[in-house]
């Protein structure tokens, strides 16, 4: 059978790679050693004109499914791993088949959650990534995504400003469709529940859990923030006909979630008495497409809101309240967010993404200041910033060294 | 343990003008493995979900044994819905690998120990407990997986697809695995495939279901037999039977250049001059030039004692449909002759079909005629 790779714009340099060989075997000239979440195939990263991707050694059916659920999901604006092609048609050089290959774009800066927690960690972690995880799954669910396999291994972490923004990987199992029943997302929370349950209990065997922390009782904490936020999102209130400044309260506190209401259906009662509204069409990152708007910077949502933040204390502190939004933005980008950015010295500059780094800097700046009693010019804060807490945080553009967990299912050597 | 019954269940999900369930009936037995197989998108996962309680019904009822469910939470069902994939967390012992979810549900630690140990007894586990996953064999780690269901101990297992990533080996003989400890077990069961081998080897009786509607719900060996209507017919089997529309003539049916005879009885019933005549590889016979089905012959497959000719034939087929609901235009005649005397390819043979083993349905509704 002849090699067929299918992708949208495929790089020749792709037909360079081992394709006789088991992904397993691959020589280590190829390959990108970063941390993987657990699996049940074999995942290698690969690097290749450059760039590093993900090549994941599964069933043909399910590798071309897969490939066209994440392009879809791509396509709907979903944050998940950016397909890259297929590989099928593979035989070793005895002609013997091989499994196909799904190949993704490995997600930069992202951490699957062991490598999380084989750092120094915060605390708290645990809870700040179920909650990223509970986002996902809403935004999942509003589109119709049903995933039948939630779990923190099927899903990658950025940083967020100090929170976790999380992305999809694993789409073997998702459904899409119009709408989703209420049954159906209660399937995929359950099955959440359930694989987080077990994956921190796991990380509580082999000794990585915080302190203090319970497997079970996190674990529920999916279903709580989920019901919270989907019932927010999309909950029916009703109100008298006097309180109408709920309207907006309700929108504030939808923006205030990260969430823009794109239609929100308002009704009254037969008599007239009350009102009742329902937002119908959500969308995710209130902040993010602000501040992309402005500057043309694309971040997270959290650090999104952060930098709109910064950028309203530059324009309260030059005195510029009058001046047009844009123009202000601009200037800030140029002269603040810009040069602190560019600070960093080439070799740290894999350490953080730079929205990450200009959070961090900020928070020094207030450590510093409050240290001080006064105030510290942001410029002092990076300085000392780049000298003494760049220098010892690990690499996160691709992080390097921590233990990756393969569970194979196929047929090692037959017993019975 | 427990019967099952769907009862005229019905399932239309908001948006759709048709039903993905339409009028379910089907009672399982205590104990039975009843596989739920169909195309995608024929509503399997849906029937499943119902069963859990995952899915509203609009209309009819769910029993399990003499308890009408049909609005109960899953929690108060006594179900376990085995997940279709169930990972294995390295860090914790083979025991608290499949007991760990029993954790989560509250169960006392000497209660969850004695279920592991008896799931482990069942599953040739016991030497195993206190490794960790890692330490086994991939077969050894599918019954792990295995182990996590049953020791939750409920009156019906749900399995959907569980086998759909497995590697083609490991899967073969997941299925014997899974099928010979349900029996073990004597637990209810309902599983859902849309792989007819899976289905046909694994179920006690199997249920074909295709647009939310069941086709059929028969033994393997009476669906082979006697296939209800002209999807089973090609659904079922592999290779699939060779489907033709024929004429039928006074007293039989025209096939190529043979008249079978057919009792008129079995005619009586069918709604126009043509009917679908089924016949499977294996119930063709080689017969002499200008009788029965003339086929060129394509490609010839040999499996030793037997071998398997695919074709092409002049003979009207039937129009088949795919898994998506696709026209398949055109699909090999496909015969199983003798394999130490296999014709050559490009050669014409004639085929009759062997007496007694036509399939006959009406051109029109696809319903089989006769018995
Ligand atoms: N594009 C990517 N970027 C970064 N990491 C990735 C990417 N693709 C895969 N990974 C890593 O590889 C791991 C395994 O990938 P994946 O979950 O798709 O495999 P799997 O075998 O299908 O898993 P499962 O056992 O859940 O079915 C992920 O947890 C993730 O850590
Ligand atoms: N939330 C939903 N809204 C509308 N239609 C739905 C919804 N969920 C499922 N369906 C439709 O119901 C039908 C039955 O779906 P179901 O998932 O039960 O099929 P299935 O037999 O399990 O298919 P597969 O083999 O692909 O898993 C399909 O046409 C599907 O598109
Ligand atoms: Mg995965
Ligand atoms: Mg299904």
């Amino acid at each position: 059978m002849a090699l067929n790779i299918t992708a949208s714009r495929p790089d020749p340099a792709l037909l360079d790679l081992p394709w006789e060989l088991p992904l397993e075997t691959w020589p280590e000239e190829h390959l990108a050693a970063l941390p993987r979440g657990i699996s049940r195939h074999v995942v290698r990263f690969v690097k290749l004109s450059g760039r590093v991707l993900a090549v994941k050694e599964i069933k043909a059916d399910i590798a071309a499914r897969e490939y066209q659920m994440l392009r879809v999901l791509n396509r709907i604006e979903v944050p998940c791993v950016e397909p890259f092609g297929v590989v099928s048609g593979r035989v070793d050089v005895n002609g013997n088949p091989l499994d196909a290959c799904l190949i993704t774009r490995h997600l930069q800066f992202s951490l699957p959650y062991r490598a999380l927690f084989s750092q120094s960690l915060r605390v708290g972690t645990s809870t700040r990534l179920i909650d990223a995880l509970a986002v996902l799954l809403v935004r999942l669910h509003l589109t119709g995504f049903w995933w039948g396999d939630v779990s923190l291994s099927n899903t990658l972490f950025r940083r967020d400003a100090g929170a976790f923004a999380a992305y999809l990987v694993d789409a073997e199992t998702g459904e899409l469709h119009q709408a989703l029943t209420d049954g159906q997302r209660e399937h995929d929370l359950d099955i959440a529940r359930v694989n987080i349950a077990g994956e921190l209990m796991d990380l509580e065997a082999g000794g990585f859990l915080e302190a203090g922390t319970d497997a079970i009782d996190t674990s529920n904490r999916i279903v709580t923030r989920y019901t919270e936020l989907w019932n927010e999102l999309t909950g029916l209130e009703r109100f008298e006909k006097g309180d109408r400044w709920r309207v907006d309260e309700r929108i504030r506190r939808l923006n205030e979630l990260g969430f823009d209401v794109d239609e929100l259906a308002i009704s009254t009662d037969f008599d007239g008495t009350h009102i009742a509204i329902q937002p119908k069409v959500v969308d995710a990152g209130h902040h993010s497409r602000r501040l992309l708007r402005l500057t043309g910077l694309d971040v997270e949502e959290n650090q999104a809101r952060r930098l709109l933040n910064d950028l309203d204390s530059y324009r309260a502190g030059t005195d510029r309240q009058n001046d047009d939004e844009e123009i202000v933005a601009h200037d800030w980008l140029a002269r603040i967010y810009e040069p602190i950015t560019r600070t960093v010295p080439r070799d740290l500059a894999g350490k953080l993404a730079p929205a990450e780094l200009f959070h961090e800097v900020l928070e020094h700046r207030w450590y510093m200041s409050e240290r001080a009693g006064h105030d510290i010019p942001i410029e002092d804060a990076i300085r000392d910033y780049v000298a003494t807490v760049l220098p010892s945080k690990p690499d996160e553009a691709t992080v390097v060294g921590v233990d990756t967990v393969e569970m194979p299912v196929v047929a090692m050597f037959d017993d019975h | 343990m427990a019967t099952v019954k769907f009862d005229e269940a019905t399932r239309l999900y908001p948006g759709n003008d048709k039903p993905s369930v339409d009028r379910l009936n089907i009672d399982i037995e205590d104990g039975e493995f009843l596989v739920l197989v169909g195309p995608s998108g024929c509503g399997k996962s849906t029937s499943l979900r119902m069963l859990a309680g995952l899915e509203e019904v609009n209309a009819g009822k769910i029993w399990i044994g003499d308890r009408d469910v049909t609005n109960l939470s899953p929690k108060d069902r006594d179900v376990a819905m085995v997940f279709q994939n169930y990972a294995l967390y390295p860090h914790m012992t083979v025991a608290d690998n499949m007991g760990f979810a029993l954790k989560i549900a509250g169960v006392d630690k000497g209660e969850i120990r004695k279920r592991v140990e008896e799931a482990a007894k069942i599953l040739d586990l016991e030497q195993y407990l206190e490794r960790k996953p890692k330490a086994l064999s991939g077969g050894q780690r599918q019954r792990v997986a295995m182990g996590r269901a049953i020791v939750r101990s409920p009156q019906v297992f749900l399995m959907d697809e569980p086998l759909s990533n497995l590697d083609a080996k490991l899967r073969v003989q997941t299925r014997t695995q899974i099928a010979s400890l349900q029996r073990r077990l004597g637990v209810t069961t309902v599983y859902v495939t849309h792989d007819q081998v899976e289905a046909m080897t694994m179920g006690d009786r199997v249920a074909v279901l295709k647009d939310g509607l069941l086709m059929q719900c028969d033994t393997p060996r009476h669906m082979y037999d006697h296939p209800n209507n002209v999807f089973v017919a090609g659904f079922i089997g592999s290779p699939a039977m060779n489907l033709l529309d024929v004429d039928v003539t006074d007293g039989g049916v025209q096939v190529g250049g043979s008249k079978i005879p057919v009792e008129r009885a079995r005619l009586d019933s069918s709604s126009g001059k043509q009917v679908t005549l089924g016949v499977r590889p294996e119930d063709l016979e080689l017969t002499s030039e200008g009788q029965g089905i003339p086929v060129t012959v394509d490609v010839v497959e040999e499996l030793g004692a037997d071998a398997y000719i695919y074709g092409s034939t002049n003979a009207k087929q039937h129009a088949d449909f795919d898994e998506s609901g696709a026209e398949v235009p055109e699909r090999p005649f496909i015969a199983r002759v003798d394999g130490r005397r296999p014709p050559a390819k490009g050669e014409t043979v004639y085929l009759a079909p062997k007496s007694g083993h036509v399939h006959l349905f009406d051109a029109g509704s696809g319903q089989r005629l006769g018995d």
